[in-house]
């Protein structure tokens, strides 16, 4: 190194380390642009072509409702069945660590789709033949709830891959933490509540994030078990006035609108507990 | 009066390893015990079973009249006993002040007011009164290592155990760990202490020990182990460390 480059006055911190898209401005640029290229595109069809695109936003308006309840409340699910699953996984107890692995694995390997069918289709009948036999009216009579099914299935289903997520989390905080906290005389749920979840959080968040944007795009699925979410009502407006390029498009468009702001939403989070450190 | 800690015939093994091959040693209140020994002689496990981190296979420990046989006596102890780890294991997400205030208002139940006031007391004890609002990841290894050793005194234990606590420090950073250690040493705090700092244990400890593969193989006063030790591996041992 010589005199000259060591006199050199040091470029500012901000110009040291440039790893693309590391920047939290390059990202917020890129997903403005796309963002107001979608948006952009939807408001350009709507009102210069009202007819069919006004018509079909019109036309499935309550189906983004549903999908939205849908995704909203079957995530806020999935949190708890996850927190649970993820500490069951980990417990000492080995009835509890069998029950919550055979879960997970019986869950992962069967596809959602089916999952919702069986939840719809084979769960009532069973409940029925049970209560039947038992003499239960109330459960001989029983008939599936579209929605609440569907909330179930894709709970269900959902809360297995989250149970992972947080198991994962979990563990990677160092076992030191636990120690630490236990030789204070905190008990294992106070260790659990006050040192290890709210680091695991900040270490899940990403991946949390991505379940709620897949969580949103799957509830696509329940359309096959009589729910009108948006997909169903996209197939509904097709199949009454047979325009597939216009419904699909608008219909993906929603889609798109749904996830682009839900993205936002996570790394905003993610943002923000960084800053809270 | 009974000694405060009662290790009676203890064992321990990790899969085909025995740790702890029946370890029996007494400590009365108000002394200090230093622990050396080479690595995977069972010293920090033995440390460890004091407050149960660590689970007995067989043997009994009995402390301050609580027995640590039964599981469910576990927290009792552990209030008790304060712990002091290699690596601090400070809670990253709070502050200092915050790591100190946690576990006296969730476990001791004390009002924020004094959690607070005892916190602020023990930080200025260890030395560090100004650095309350700094997260563990802004102090140096010394400073976390003062917190941690403040973060468990806020309990009021009547032993802490420290289990090498200068080991992961540089250099320049011992002395000030050393110095609060100490000074509980010199109020009169029961220790037992994993560590091979020499000149601490000359200068704090009643009494030495030296432990090799999970068996103790002598007790006796710093002066005699360090100068004048009488079995031979403890002298094997010495001369590699001390040089």
């Amino acid at each position: 190194m010589d005199a000259k480059q060591s006199a050199a006055p040091m470029p500012p911190e901000s110009e040291l380390i440039r790893i693309p898209g590391a920047e939290p401005s390059s990202r917020i640029d890129a997903w403005w642009g796309l963002f107001i290229g979608v948006v952009g595109l939807t408001i350009v069809l709507v009102i210069f072509k009202p007819d069919p695109y006004a018509r079909i936003v019109q036309f499935v308006r309550d189906g983004i409702v549903i999908t939205l309840t849908l995704t909203i409340v079957s995530f806020f699910l999935v949190l708890f069945v996850g927190l649970a699953g993820g500490l069951g996984r980990l417990s000492k107890n080995r009835l509890l660590r069998g029950v919550t692995t055979l879960y997970v694995e019986i869950v992962r390997g069967i596809p959602l789709l089916v999952q919702l069918l069986y939840w719809y289709y084979a769960f009532p009948s069973i409940v029925r033949t049970l209560g039947a036999s038992l003499g239960i009216p109330a459960m001989a009579d029983y008939r599936a709830n579209a929605i609440g099914t569907a909330i179930l299935g894709m709970t269900f289903c959902y809360g297995a891959y989250m149970t992972e997520i947080y198991r994962a989390g979990i563990q990677s905080i160092p076992k030191g933490q636990l120690e630490a906290a236990r030789s204070l005389g905190m008990s294992y749920f106070q260790a659990m509540r006050h040192i290890i979840l709210p680091q695991a959080v900040r270490v899940i968040l990403p991946p949390v994030g991505n379940e709620f944007i897949s969580l949103l795009k799957d509830s696509s699925l329940a359309s096959v078990v009589a729910v009108t979410e948006l997909t169903r009502r996209g197939r509904e407006f097709m199949a009454a006035t047979y325009m597939p390029i216009e419904t699909w498009t608008m219909v993906g468009l929603l889609y798109l609108i749904m996830t682009l702001f839900a993205s936002r939403l996570v790394a905003w989070s993610e943002r923000r507990m960084q800053v809270e450190r | 009066m009974d000694p405060i800690i009662q290790i009676d015939n203890v064992h321990k093994r990790f899969g085909h390893i025995e740790a702890l091959r029946g370890v029996s040693l007494e400590v009365d209140i108000g002394e200090v015990v230093v622990v050396i020994g080479p690595s995977g002689s069972g010293k920090s496990t033995m440390l460890r079973c004091i407050n149960r981190l660590e689970e007995y296979d067989s043997g009994h420990i009995i402390v301050d009249g609580i027995s640590l046989d039964n599981a469910k006596n576990i927290n009792a102890v552990r209030t008790e006993v304060g712990m002091v780890f290699q690596q601090f294991n400070l809670f990253p997400h709070l502050t200092a002040l915050q790591n100190i205030e946690l576990a006296q208002k969730v476990v001791r139940h004390r009002s924020s007011e004094s959690a607070r006031a005892t916190a602020m007391e023990l930080l200025a004890k260890v030395g560090i009164p100004e650095k309350a609002d700094a997260y563990p990841l802004q102090l140096s290894g010394g400073q976390q290592q003062r917190v941690a050793i403040a973060r468990a005194l806020a309990m009021n234990p009547k032993i802490m155990l420290f289990d090498e606590p200068t080991s992961a420090l540089d250099p320049e950073m011992i002395k000030e760990v050393l110095d609060v250690m100490l000074a509980l040493a010199v109020e009169g705090m029961t220790m037992v202490v994993v560590s091979h700092e020499i000149g601490f244990a000359r200068a704090a400890a009643k009494r030495a020990i030296f432990m090799d593969e999970g068996l103790i193989v002598e007790i006796g006063p710093p002066e005699q182990i360090f100068s004048a030790p009488v079995e031979e591996r403890t002298k094997l041992f010495l001369s590699k460390v001390l040089l």
